[in-house]
């Protein structure tokens, strides 16, 4: 197995450092980008994401004079495989990464998706730790969320729990299915319609390892688009009022598949004190890999402005 | 008697027979952080089938996997496990065991010949909706049964009414029984006030249950 097939992206740089933080004996593949001495920001990306998803993003933030600290959510990227996954330990997880990062006083939460939920979490959980929170087109509506495995609410339809069950007796052994680069960027691609297969392609060679019949993604075969749970979208929303650090959220307006379609007035109840929400008319779902100047900006200057 | 084994993803699941036979199956569920018995429980004696007794991932004599992360929809592909081996059979849950015994029934119903749920450890899990948000710091294991994970997890999971009788009309609507469901369990957190409400569900012993269910 090896990875990295060669393919660039203009402005795409892998992280300056890696190595691997250990939760509760689940290892988990983090990568910094920028001085390892500047301010940290902790970076969550989304359901089916790793850290390579934010190799353009992420430079420039670090390019802004910031410590930018990513990992692989388990079952992710360079993570382990982990034997189970729930809500739950994804939080745990991400509590682990930043608790790595030593005695470095409130830090920055920026999330993507489920990442952005997920830091919402700990923010509600351990509001002394966390100096500001951005969260980029993760927050919930009433609207279905596929990529929040086991953390929606259900749609309880019978062939959708035998398609579940069936998938976890198959789960032994499974593996992902091999392909060319091209390939496997194509399948990404009905997920991720409205970007480039350049960087498509290149997510496949930082996402994805080659062995002797193709390449794959190392994501686990384990896990499964979709699912179901007694979790409710608005949920997420209930402890937002309570919030006191600056908050950012940025909504992406252009419809996707993998997109929430959160509008702003559905969220005017819970906004936090001081709260600025957004609305990107021309962004899908994956607003930080569609415009990753004007993403990182907007959060460079808002740390800017409340320092 | 040497358990069957029954992969399910990374973890292997022991799945025993207390009595063989032939009849109707009778699969048991065990309450949280408990294992399943090494006999036929007394209240189950009645059947007249082959009774078996599944260990839950982290419990018994299954794995006990590394870094948590317990579900009860994981808990019910558990039970999906001893199903593809055993067949149709009828399950009794005690707490824990009770509410993937209702889920498995909803969604496996032309395999699960009626539910029975009955009281044990881990019956109401972390209630109907979200309280505080709580992160536990690590739990250091040392894999041994049962896993502490298992028991921070699972006593934490939301278990809304809507949800558990989604479950039961699901039951209802495709195993064609009846009484597809049948709660013994007399304390009744939100859930199963809610079980026991739904029409096709009775409210009854576990003999009872058991011996309706035995001529299906």
């Amino acid at each position: 197995m090896r990875d990295g097939g060669g393919v660039t992206f203009p402005g795409a740089r892998r992280p300056d450092r890696r190595y691997v933080v250990d939760s509760a004996g689940v290892g988990l593949a983090v990568g910094e980008w920028g001085d390892p001495d500047a301010p940290p920001l902790l970076l969550a990306h989304g359901g089916f994401d790793f850290v390579g998803t934010y190799d353009g993003f992420a430079p420039r933030l670090a390019e802004g004079g910031r410590r930018v600290v990513a990992w692989d959510q388990r079952g992710h990227g360079d993570s382990d495989r982990a034997a189970l996954y729930s809500w739950a330990a994804d939080l745990r997880d991400t509590v682990a990464v930043l608790d790595s990062l030593g005695d470095v006083g409130p830090v920055p939460l920026v999330g993507h998706s489920k990442g952005g939920g997920m830091l919402l979490e700990v923010a509600e959980a351990l509001p002394h730790r966390v100096s500001h929170m951005v969260n980029l087109d993760g927050l919930p509506s009433s609207r279905a969320q596929p990529d929040r495995p086991d953390h929606e609410r259900t749609r309880m339809l019978s062939g959708e729990l035998a398609g579940w069950l069936d998938h976890r007796r198959a789960a032994a052994g499974k593996a992902r299915r091999p392909g060319t680069i091209g390939e496997l960027a194509a399948r990404r691609g009905r997920m991720n319609p409205r970007l480039s297969e350049a960087w498509l392609r290149y997510l496949v060679t930082v996402g994805g390892y080659e062995d002797e019949d193709g390449w794959r993604w190392k994501i686990d075969p384990g896990l499964r688009m979709g699912g179901f749970g007694p979790w409710r979208p608005e949920w997420s929303l209930i402890r937002l009022p309570g919030l006191r650090m600056p908050f950012l959220g940025i909504l992406a307006a252009q419809p996707e598949v993998m997109g929430w379609g959160t509008r702003p007035e559905d969220l005017e109840p819970y906004l936090p004190v001081g709260a600025e929400i957004e609305s990107w008319a021309d962004a899908g779902h994956f607003v930080h890999i569609e415009f990753p100047d004007r993403a990182a900006e907007r959060v460079l200057t808002f740390l800017a402005a409340h320092p | 008697m040497t358990p069957t084994l029954l992969d399910h993803g990374r973890v292997r699941l022991a799945l025993h027979t207390l009595r063989d036979g032939d009849g109707p199956n009778l699969l048991l569920l065990h309450p949280l952080a408990e294992s399943s018995p090494a006999t036929v429980p007394d209240d189950v004696a009645v059947w007249p089938g082959p009774v078996h007794a599944l260990d839950f991932t982290g419990h018994g004599q299954s794995t006990v996997p590394v870094g948590g992360g317990y579900t009860a929809e994981l808990l019910m592909g558990d039970a999906d496990l001893a199903l593809a081996h055993l067949g149709p059979t009828a399950v009794l849950g005690r707490g824990l065991g009770a509410y993937i015994a209702l889920m498995i029934a909803g969604a496996r119903p032309d395999l699960v010949r009626g539910a029975v749920l009955d009281d044990g450890a881990g019956l109401a899990g972390g209630g109907d909706s979200p309280g505080s948000v709580y992160i536990p710091p690590p739990i250091t294991t040392d894999g041994t049964s049962p896993d502490p994970w298992a028991l921070t997890d699972l006593s934490r999971d939301l278990r809304p009414a809507d949800y558990a009788t989604a479950f039961v009309r699901l039951a209802l609507q495709f195993s064609g029984l009846d009484n597809p469901v049948s709660v013994a369990a007399r304390f009744r957190p939100p859930w199963i006030t809610a079980v026991a409400a739904e029409p096709g569900v009775r409210e009854c012993s576990v003999e009872e249950a058991l011996a309706a269910y035995a001529s299906v």
